[in-house]
């Protein structure tokens, strides 16, 4: 199955104010989108949009593959240790420990598999959150600032995982205020509604 | 079916390793240790009340975990990822339901036998209990995992968890400290089908309920 995203003059209403309207974008394998703009536009919203954790206000999305999203939460039990813990969802996507220690290994992460999860820093705790969705084996990635805590070579190998899944024919969407190189990526820029 | 399973491990996990098979154990022994103390050293009194008694630390320990049940996912996205892999809501109440009921239910049902030592029950009075118990905890775990979901968006939502429970619970304690008397037969059956409606309808109230908090 090849993955697809398509979003058609997609519109979002939050507390009775629109975020957006009107957007388009076609992403096919291997595709990747990148949102940039000032915080409260809706970048969040459109990728929750996407996710389907948010209801459709106007307009369409359509999607062939698994999502996978990491937001601000990390969704990992805190007392639990770091490979355990994104085991869970590992046995759940039905991708198994192999998964695990391969996204750990991608995320340079793999000294801290044994670590309780509330132990690790805020960059940690940010590359472990996009080691759940390394593991996930999902087509789609929806990252909503996958930068964010993380230093410069941290960054390096996020972008080599972006890439290795788009590689593979996985489509990314990325929502970032930080400056991120991915090749050949569609942007948009969203911008605050009147 | 895996999801369901990986579900329910991981509640019973939590209960156990935060305490929560402990806590609502040790409330329900204390209840029971201190009601004698309340009343006075009077066998008679203590058989007689003692089973009504029982029925309410059983009500009061359910509560106790309800503020854990729900709102911990849900602020911590286990709940959001759950629906971006399209697991359905009803699925995720009825394991977590089934998960409250084995973390407490059945702990329950085995702290009554030292309860009831300390209450002077008789051997006829105790199995009315265990039986009542079978058949109740389901309903009071269904409520708790409801109750929970209803109220995981508010703030200080467990202090009106237990407002929104207990009243809903009546049916539950009615029949089941009635279990204990002469016509107990009749009050077990009725006591077995309020459990058995409350958990049929507990995981499409509380999916509803988890929908609900994602907006």
């Amino acid at each position: 199955m090849t993955a697809s995203l398509t979003l058609s003059t997609l519109a979002c209403v939050r507390g009775g104010r629109v975020l957006f309207k009107g957007l388009n974008a076609a992403l096919g394998p291997g595709e990747a989108l990148l949102l940039t703009g000032p915080n409260g536009v809706g970048k969040s919203s459109l990728l929750r949009l996407i996710a389907g954790l948010l209801p459709v206000f106007a307009g369409e999305v359509h999607c062939t593959g698994r999502l996978a999203l990491s937001d601000e939460n990390p969704a990992l039990d805190p007392r639990l240790p770091l490979a355990k813990a994104l085991g869970y969802w590992a046995n759940i996507d039905g991708t198994g420990p192999a998964a695990v220690a391969a996204a750990l290994d991608a995320l340079n992460l793999t000294p801290l598999a044994d670590v309780p999860v509330r132990l690790l820093s805020t960059g940690q705790r940010r590359r472990a959150n996009l080691a759940r969705v390394l593991g996930s084996g999902a087509d789609i990635w929806l990252l909503d600032e996958p930068g964010n805590g993380l230093d410069t070579a941290s960054l390096a190998l996020l972008e080599r995982a972006i890439a290795t899944h788009r590689g593979r024919g996985g489509i990314a969407v990325v929502a970032s205020h930080q400056p991120l190189d991915l090749p050949g990526a569609q942007a948009r820029a969203l911008e605050a509604a009147e | 079916m895996k999801a369901f399973l990986a579900i329910l491990r991981r509640d019973l996990r939590l209960s156990l390793g935060s305490g929560g098979i402990g806590l609502p154990v040790v409330f329900f022994l204390l209840v029971a240790t201190l009601y004698p103390f309340a009343v006075g050293p009077d066998g008679a009194l203590l058989a007689r009340t003692g089973g009504g008694v029982l029925w309410v630390a059983a009500l009061l320990a359910a509560l106790l975990p309800v503020d854990r049940l729900i709102a911990p996912d849900a602020e911590a996205g286990v709940l959001d990822q759950y629906a971006v892999r399209g697991m359905g809501e009803e699925m995720i109440s009825a394991a977590k339901i089934t998960a409250h009921w084995i973390g407490f239910g059945p702990p329950l049902m085995l702290a009554a036998l030292p309860a009831s030592a300390m209450l002077r029950l008789d051997v006829e009075t105790l199995a009315a209990v265990e039986l009542g118990l079978l058949c109740g905890t389901p309903g009071l775990a269904a409520l708790g995992v409801m109750v929970a979901s209803l109220t995981a968006g508010l703030r200080r939502g467990g202090a009106l968890a237990g407002l929104l429970m207990l009243p809903l619970a009546i049916p539950l304690i009615i029949f089941g400290a009635g279990s204990i008397g002469d016509f107990g037969g009749g009050a077990v059956r009725f006591l077995a089908a309020s459990s058995l409606f409350l958990v049929a309808v507990a995981p499409f109230a509380a999916g509803a309920g988890i929908r609900a908090l994602r907006e």
